[in-house]
């Protein structure tokens, strides 16, 4: 395989897959021109005139739309470990005797592991999501037939708005619908909140199939996904495992470490001037990030502050904090509990957002970067600030991309996370895997100290005086490595051999996945 | 064949690590790995691993080593106490490097209003404990530990004194009760130990032997700085004997009380009201102060409860108490908040203080403020709060 170096000095491939894929250029530097890409128009008069699209079966419904060797298959992962669906659907393209499907998931999850086997028999030729857990170490083994593709969740929508990927027949999950295909997610038995990350593909797929066990008489109110956008309905039992589709609450961390890592960045917040009226910040369901909320809500609170609006992956902590009005809204991405989702059917303020809307970067405009505070995790940053959240120290793919290289357009974004775990340096020289180029990253909050990236002066100057631990990276880095036994080997990889690439928020190519060697 | 074993084994272990040992007659050394950060760490854990062989003189054994990411001092503890257990007499000690940032040293005063609890034979704690900023971190030997592993949390809490940085947290260690906690003294006090915490003491003569092996392994280890006692008592007896063990030794620094075993002494469970130990805890801060040294209180064990925690330490306080034991670092900051001495306090203090200092400049006998006239015991607590402020500082 021929490898080129990228603008950010990294060695990736100029085609995948049997497609060309252009090397990352530099932050705001690939301007694609063009046209978006158009799905085929179809006529109301091949649909049935009643709406009742509900056909007998799954397998029934995947001949209908012409399901054939060599496809684009695309499922999302609103129902995240709890999902049985995607695993029933690939038992039955299997038992079609169906080949070489690209599976385009908008997340994978650990109950995915099931399909390891059709990687192995062919069913799956190789995947273009997120490659987590058993499904990373398959992959970072050069198991997989073809090469991997990780992409952000805004560059999934960019993927397939562009026309960088053809899904031939979108599978969407859904905890209610009607015979049309209106879907929603807010309600059902399976309800997991929102639908947003099926939207594209419902959008520009040749083929949309609602799949759902809460069938209800037209109409499906609210309709999150339009059913003038859906060919088929089937009605199945069950779509998942409730108790893991959304917990029922959601915990924040008791590891002391962690909490006062989420100390620091309340405390970074309040001290940095970033917390004020009016203003906005995103923070996720992990266990650190829900505490740095608790953190943040106290503040607000004693300072009588009310945010505009909160980004979340919606929990019962930020409802709370939409109900004592110390927030106009929730723009909610992920709903993650079940005070999410109630909330978000009964709050007005509680708002419904997409990849779209959140984080497409060949769009007008998107929120990530309207938020004034943003806080994120990572596998590994190094002394440049470039960030990692694919691969682990060892080499292998360990998690998805999902918003967060999107979230980097925050006008500060912190990440928030240990400066070593275990015996693992999360600190080190030179990030494994470049997920995020360190220009875009602010601050690193650990629990040994706060790291401003030196081109922040503004930051650095509004903390002088703070009492906040302010080091550099450097120094924690030193100090890490100090703690840990000297600087961490690199993993033995095969620089031969990429076994997925990563896409950056433009559809540039910013680094590459290698096998590694046992 | 001998076999010998040290460490923890299982999923749910982090940070540390299982060592098992087989001497053989022949064959030489064998070594099985497992390890979580091998592709990170695994040639440095090899090479460890083959140096202390050589250093204990190991030569024909099989050695297996799981390693759940243990930090090198908690991989050479495992280790040393595998080889000891197989072969009893060896006496050499394999120490981790003595880390510069250990070297600081301590003052009889200083304030310890809040000291950390650390389980001996738990190293996964160690290296964050003093980012929590305690006055104290204290590694404990005695009760945190299960009596089979008393000798690896030995050489655990040896090696962490040498190689830990606890952030310039007093360094403490609670020992076993006499006499094994005797035995206890030679891993600690070469070690730059600060404090030495002396648990169930009941007379005045235990003190007096801490005192003499103590001072006996300073003068064989040639250790110059200061090494300071805190008693704890824990019995009616002790309660009683409170003054003669405050005074047994001028190395004492503080005396602290211990309520679980000392409500069970008294055949009484303890209270949130607290009556039941109230004269115990009214002794022992009688005594601490009649001998010139700090009274420190039990520790506060529901983790969940920072108002109740909070309440505590005011109650604490307002009996004379100036330090309470912790045992999560989320108590700290609750501990020390409460502890402060309040804006009220301070500027009654400050106020007071300077009319002293004015009186003394115009050489008047009587410290007064308007046409209030101040006695000297409340000079003396005035002088005593700013010290306090400043040493918060």
């Amino acid at each position: 395989m021929k490898l080129v170096k990228n603008a950010a000095g990294r060695l990736v491939p100029t085609e995948i897959n049997g497609k060309k894929v252009i090397p990352f250029k530099g932050v705001n530097k690939y301007k694609p021109t063009g046209n978006k890409y158009g799905a085929p128009i179809k006529s109301c008069s091949d649909y049935p005139l009643d709406g009742n699209k509900v056909a007998k079966n799954l397998c029934e419904a995947l001949k209908k739309a012409g399901l054939k060797n060599g496809m684009t298959i695309s499922t999302h992962h609103h129902l995240r470990n709890g999902d049985i669906l995607t695993n029933i659907l690939f038992d039955t393209i299997n038992s079609m005797g169906v080949k070489n499907i690209r599976w385009f998931p908008s997340a994978s999850f650990p109950v995915h592991e099931h399909l390891i086997q059709y990687l192995e028999d062919g069913t799956i030729h190789h995947i273009e999501g997120s490659m987590n857990g058993p499904l990373g170490k398959y992959t970072s083994e050069g198991k997989m037939k073809g090469t991997g593709v990780l992409r952000s969740h805004g560059g999934r929508y960019q993927s397939i708005q562009d026309g960088d990927v053809h899904v031939n027949i979108a599978v969407i999950a859904a905890p209610t619908a009607d015979p049309l295909g209106n879907a929603t997610g807010d309600r059902g038995k399976s309800a997991c909140g929102l639908l947003g990350f099926a939207l594209a593909d419902s959008e520009y797929a040749d083929n949309v199939i609602v799949v759902t066990d809460n069938l209800i008489p037209f109409p499906c109110s609210p309709w999150q996904i339009q059913g003038n956008n859906v060919d088929h309905v089937v009605e199945v039992d069950s779509l998942g495992d409730p108790a893991k589709i959304v917990s029922g609450t959601t915990q924040v961390t008791k590891s002391p470490d962690r909490l006062l890592i989420a100390e620091y960045v309340a405390d970074f917040l309040e001290h940095s001037g970033i917390l004020k009226d009016g203003f906005s910040f995103q923070a996720g369901a992990g266990g650190t990030n829900l505490a740095f909320a608790l953190y943040l809500k106290e503040k607000m609170i004693k300072k009588n502050i009310k945010a505009r609006f909160i980004r979340g992956g919606s929990t019962k902590y930020l409802v709370e904090m939409l109900e004592e009005d110390l927030t106009d809204y929730i723009l909610d991405g992920q709903t993650f509990d079940l005070e999410g989702v109630r909330s978000m059917r009964e709050n007005s303020g509680h708002l419904n957002t997409s990849p779209f809307t959140s984080y497409n970067f060949h769009g007008k405009g998107n929120f990530a970067s309207m938020i004034d505070a943003v806080v994120l995790g990572a596998t590994e940053v190094d002394i440049n600030f470039n960030a990692n959240v694919v691969t682990h120290s060892d080499g292998y793919l360990l998690h998805g991309i999902g918003g967060w290289q999107n979230c980097m357009f925050g006008k500060t974004v912190i990440l928030a996370i240990p400066s070593f775990r275990d015996r693992i340096p999360v600190i080190v020289d030179e990030v494994t895997t470049l997920v995020a180029p360190g220009e875009l990253v602010d601050v690193i909050v650990t629990e040994r100290g706060i790291a401003i990236n030196p081109k922040r002066k503004d930051l650095l100057k509004a903390v002088e005086g703070s009492g906040l631990p302010i080091k550099t990276i450097k120094e924690i880095y030193k100090e890490v490595n100090e703690i840990c036994g000297g600087k961490p080997a690199k993993p033995k990889v095969n620089k031969d051999e990429v076994v997925a690439i990563i896409k950056w928020v433009d559809g540039t190519v910013i680094d590459s996945v290698f096998k590694v060697e046992k | 064949m001998a076999k010998s074993t040290a460490g923890q084994q299982g999923s749910k272990v982090r940070s540390d690590c299982y060592i098992e040992i087989t001497s053989k007659r022949i064959g030489g050394i064998k070594l099985e790995f497992k390890s979580k950060v091998d592709v990170m760490y695994g040639e440095s854990i090899r090479t460890t691993i083959l140096d202390m062989c050589k250093f204990f003189e190991l030569k024909h054994v099989n050695i297996l080593v799981e390693d759940y990411g243990a930090l090198p001092t908690t991989l050479m503890a495992r280790f040393e106490m595998a080889v000891k257990r197989l072969n009893p007499k060896m006496e050499k000690e394999y120490l981790p490097d003595f880390n510069k940032k250990n070297k600081y040293t301590t003052v009889k005063d200083k304030l310890r209003r809040s000291r950390l609890y650390l389980p001996g034979n738990e190293p996964k704690f160690y290296p964050n404990a003093g980012l929590h900023k305690p006055d104290g971190v204290i590694l404990d030997l005695e009760d945190s530990v299960a009596p089979p592993e008393k000798d690896s949390a030995q050489l655990i809490v040896r090696n962490a004194l040498r190689a830990i940085d606890f952030y310039g947290s007093e360094r403490m260690v609670r020992i076993n009760q006499l006499p094994q906690g005797l035995d206890d003294l030679k891993y600690i006090v070469p070690h730059n130990i600060h404090v030495i915490l002396i648990p169930k003491v009941e007379t005045a003569e235990q003190i007096k032997e801490v005192d003499a092996e103590v001072q006996r392994l300073r003068k064989l280890h040639k250790i110059k700085n200061d090494i300071f006692f805190m008693p704890i008592i824990e019995s009616a007896l002790g309660v009683i004997n409170a003054y003669e063990i405050a005074t047994a030794s001028n190395n004492n620094c503080a005396l602290a009380i211990g309520l679980e075993d000392y409500t069970a002494d008294i055949g009484t469970q303890r209270t949130n009201e607290g009556k039941e130990s109230f004269f115990a805890r009214a002794s022992l801060v009688n005594a601490a102060k009649a001998a010139g040294i700090q009274a420190i209180d039990t520790v506060f064990s529901d983790v969940n409860d920072m108002d109740a925690l909070r309440e505590s330490v005011l109650e604490a306080k307002g009996l004379g108490f100036e330090g309470k034991g912790c045992i999560h670092p989320r108590q700290i900051q609750v501990v020390h908040e409460a502890f402060a001495p309040t804006e009220v306090e301070i500027t009654k203090a400050q106020k007071i203080v300077a009319a002293f200092e004015d009186a003394k400049s115009k050489g008047l006998g009587v410290v007064s403020i308007g046409s209030k006239m101040i006695d000297a015991p409340v000079v003396k607590r005035a002088i005593n709060t700013l010290k306090i402020v400043e040493k918060i500082k």
